[in-house]
């Protein structure tokens, strides 16, 4: 039977007050806080570390497809799936596409890897959804966006969820949209595109879904499905009959509407909760919309320790203020420093260290065992020419050697750039900038882990290049 | 192993004004450090055989040099080896003449690196630095943040506060300023008090604006001639003892175990160095020493390489002031990089200037008493990608 047989989510390490967005702006605070990535962060680095966290425990050689959904892609032509592929080392032979446009994206990702399991084409998928979106400044949109990520792998064998049946709905509706080169998400009145448009829409498809498998709200042990804001969702369930008990906490006040990854990491944070013999019902929405009916397996207790939504939720600084964020998305132009541009990345050099600096392989001796990055032809420490086998740290966990921060030689914003040597546990030592890091808690010893995240963007001619690589970050 | 020892002896050398020279261009730094030479060696660029020119960022091929001197088709190279650029310039004229390939040669290094902001303009032939500095911070580690957190390191080692370890580097830029402010070439030509250091503003922790060199412009050169041909031009000509170079292969930042609080390529060049000139004891033989000083740090850790004291000692030998002008062995005399900020390619060159002037007994309110034996050295690189050590030893007299 197909389902799901592993979860992972990925939520930034800064939070916003939306406090102090009302502050910045003299509007009404929504209340809560969002999810606010990192400037080094974006769709595609939040579904790399979704990815790596559901992987956690999972043979990643028996992987055979990579499906991402996002509306915030850093490329309109170039996959993001491939990147994500290679950056979490999964095999050759990994099938990838990227389901984008609506904020269904999610779901339409779920339903493709529902169907090539159940089809027999592939028998490991990944699904990944990963959003950045971004609301004008001083709009409602401005406070209820997050960013985050959710990533599930499908398949039919220990599935801790079967996926009982779907039912899907297409309705033409603009309710948001971007248009192509436009920044931030446009809406329309809300009277119509919550009456007409969301509640409308979302009821017929839950009723749809339990007329379809003759089930009743009394049957669904919890109803996770999408909402744009915390009073739409609340309403939702009201008029479907969902007791509180029933109804998934759609993270709207820690980490805001995660757009297309939403409804997957509710449906994440459903999953850490639930028990076998529990019926999740689970709806995603936009353009329409896709219902699910999961029954909880007795395989969920079998399932490793893992991050999760729950464990994200918990790992968390404030950001300190409303221009911090602006900064880090980019919305404000920022003084620079009069040091040279970084150099544009290079097409060729990408593709030929994609395993380097995407999956962050090293090579270990085969004569002498000694591990070491960046890869080698003649061994640092025995001198054989050639005789090495790939070595993946991003796995790893390391400690800090020594450091130093720069403070003022840098592009980059919220300096000081700690730059850190580390000791990997299993050997080999690396130099790479730390990230989601407090200055003062930097210290020789102190133990890290690695995360993938983007340098820059390049200009010149290689102009919209995404310089991805990997960084460390503290172990919380 | 023969060696190059007294095989060839310096006659003649030039140095500009190092500083942010806005009105200058490499060419106008080139001539003036060459033309000082000349005269200084009573010859004409037309004596000149063969010419090496040294520079990162501030041109490429020979014609850097052959075009502002018009030098008319002898052979002439530029060569490269980052910060060390200036020392591999005389190395390789030193060598030409040691060979017998030529008797008079000008080895020339130059930067003009205040053209491009704060930071170092982009190198002339990019394509191998692309991959790697577009993709990995291994190659981009700005010099500041690698040299700091060896300090970091050192301070943990020696169990240093970081008060301790402050007041230690800042007694370095102390120094090295005292000894600017009696230099009319430096840069920076004023004192600073140990408060001033370590009050600075920071750059890299725990290294402060004192603690670190400027970003220059200047030229430095020398002319070279056989030894046994040397007096023909001067009575005091400068000797070449040794010189010599150790390359890294980037071990300590790839290994574990690799250690921070010193520089192999520092300990095998100075032996290296120290054989062939045949020293054995660096603190009482040599009399003076003009070293790397690109951060305060670097000084600290080249006491401890060089033998000049005994590892982790270096802070009794830095409070009882054995590098100062007046002490046992007196380091960057001049003012240092400290003091005369880093033009890549004239440094090395800067450096035996210092010592060329000194052993001359010409180097006006700063001589030494009777210094007879020196030392330059220079670090290219950093840790993070690997440093290359070149050191040069000098002297007034053969044997």
């Amino acid at each position: 039977m197909v389902g799901i047989k592993s979860y992972g989510a990925y939520i930034p390490f800064y939070r916003l007050s939306r406090d102090e967005i009302a502050k910045g702006w003299g509007g009404r605070s929504l209340g809560g806080e969002k999810a606010v990535a990192n400037y080094d962060e974006d769709s595609i680095t939040m579904a790399v570390a979704a990815t790596l966290d559901c992987l956690s425990g999972f043979d990643r050689e028996a992987v055979d497809g990579l499906f991402f959904a996002t509306t915030t892609s850093p490329y309109s032509e170039k996959q993001g799936a491939s990147v994500i592929a290679v950056a979490a080392d999964l095999p050759r032979g990994t099938r990838t596409a990227d389901f984008s446009n609506s904020l269904r994206s999610g779901s339409s990702a779920l339903a493709s890897a529902i169907d090539a399991v159940k089809a027999g084409s592939a028998s490991n998928v990944i699904v990944t959804a990963a959003d950045c979106r971004l609301g004008a400044p001083g709009g409602e949109s401005e406070q209820l966006f997050g960013d985050g990520a959710a990533a599930l792998v499908l398949g039919s064998s220990d599935v801790i969820a079967t996926i009982e049946g779907s039912h899907s709905i297409v309705n033409e509706f603009m309710d948001n949209w971007r248009g192509s080169g436009d920044i931030f998400v446009h809406s329309w009145e809300s009277r119509f595109i919550i009456g007409e448009g969301y509640m409308a829409t979302v009821r017929e498809a839950i009723s749809g879904i339990l007329e379809k498998y003759s089930l009743t709200t009394e049957d669904i042990s919890k109803a996770v499905f999408y909402a744009p804001d915390p009073r739409t969702h609340a309403t939702l369930a009201r008029s479907m009959g969902f007791g509180s008990s029933q109804v998934q906490d759609p993270l709207h006040t820690t980490v805001g509407n995660t757009g297309a990854a939403s409804a997957l990491m509710m449906l994440v944070a459903a999953l850490e909760a639930a028990k076998a013999g529990d019926k999740i019902l689970f709806v995603s929405y936009g353009d329409g919309a896709d219902a699910f009916i999961l029954q909880i397996t007795e395989q969920i207790t079998k399932l490793g320790e893992r991050r999760g939504a729950k464990g994200h939720l918990e790992m968390k600084r404030m950001l300190p203020s409303y221009q911090r964020y602006l900064q880090f998305r980019n919305l404000v132009e920022m003084e620079v420093p009069s040091l040279p541009e970084p150099i544009s990345p290079s097409p060729v050099v990408m593709w030929r260290d994609r395993k380097k600096n995407l999956a962050l392989c090293g090579v270990k001796c085969k004569q002498c065992g000694t591990v070491q990055y960046p890869p080698q032809r003649v061994c640092m420490n025995c001198q054989a020419k050639d005789q090495f086998e790939d070595y993946r740290f991003s796995d790893k966990k390391g400690k800090l050697y020594t450091f130093g921060p720069n403070y003022f030689l840098t592009r980059y914003p919220d300096p000081p750039e700690i730059y850190s040597f580390i000791d990997v546990d299993g050997g080999g030592r690396l130099l790479l900038i730390m990230t989601d890091r407090d200055p003062d808690e930097v210290k020789i010893d102190m133990p890290v882990e690695f995360t993938f995240r983007r340098l820059y963007e390049g200009r010149g001619t290689g102009k919209g290049i995404s310089n991805y690589y990997w960084k460390c970050k503290p172990v919380r | 192993m023969e060696g190059i020892k007294d095989k060839v002896a310096i006659i003649g050398m030039g140095c500009t004004k190092f500083g942010e020279l806005w009105d200058k261009d490499t060419s106008d730094l080139i001539v003036e450090a060459a033309y000082e030479a000349f005269e200084d060696a009573g010859i004409g660029p037309e004596d000149v055989q063969a010419a090496w020119i040294g520079t990162v960022f501030s041109g490429v091929t020979a014609t850097t040099l052959s075009l502002p001197l018009k030098l008319q088709y002898i052979p002439a190279t530029r060569v490269e080896n980052l910060c060390a650029t200036g020392t591999e310039a005389i190395r390789a004229a030193t060598y030409a003449v040691a060979a017998g390939a030529c008797d008079i040669a000008l080895a020339l290094g130059v930067e003009k690196l205040k053209d491009a902001g704060y930071g170092l303009p982009p190198p002339p032939i990019a394509e191998n630095e692309i991959g790697e500095t577009g993709v990995s911070p291994l190659r981009m580690i700005p010099p500041p943040v690698a040299f700091g957190s060896q300090a970091i390191r050192y301070f943990h080692r020696y169990g240093l506060t970081p008060e301790e370890g402050k007041k230690l580097l800042a007694k370095i830029a102390v120094k090295n300023h005292h000894n600017g402010s009696l230099n009319p070439k430096a840069q920076y030509q004023r004192e600073i008090t140990l408060e001033q250091a370590i009050n600075a503003p920071m750059v890299s922790w725990p290294l402060g604006i004192y603690d670190c060199c400027g970003v220059t412009d200047g030229a430095a050169a020398a002319i070279v001639t056989r030894a046994d041909m040397a007096k023909n031009f001067r009575a005091d000509p400068l000797y070449i003892k040794s010189f010599a170079v150790s390359a890294s292969a980037r071990q300590a930042a790839m290994t574990q175990g690799g250690d921070f609080t010193h520089f192999e390529e520092n300990v095998r060049a100075s032996r290296a160095a120290y054989a062939e000139a045949g020293i054995k004891t660096p603190l009482k033989e040599l009399d003076i020493a003009i070293v790397h000083d690109c951060f305060t740090i670097t000084e600290l850790l080249i006491y401890e390489d060089f033998g000049f004291c005994p590892r982790g000692e270096a802070k009794s030998y830095i409070e009882d002031g054995v590098f100062e002008l007046g002490g046992e062995l007196p380091v960057n005399t001049d003012g240092g990089l400290k003091c005369f900020g880093h033009p890549l390619g004239a440094s090395g060159l800067r450096m035996t200037y210092e010592v060329y002037k000194q052993l001359q007994g010409k180097a006006g309110p700063r001589q030494l008493k009777d210094p007879k034996l020196g030392l330059t050295h220079n670090l290219a690189g950093n840790i993070g990608h690997g440093p290359v050590v070149a050191v040069g030893i000098f002297g007034s007299e053969l044997g």
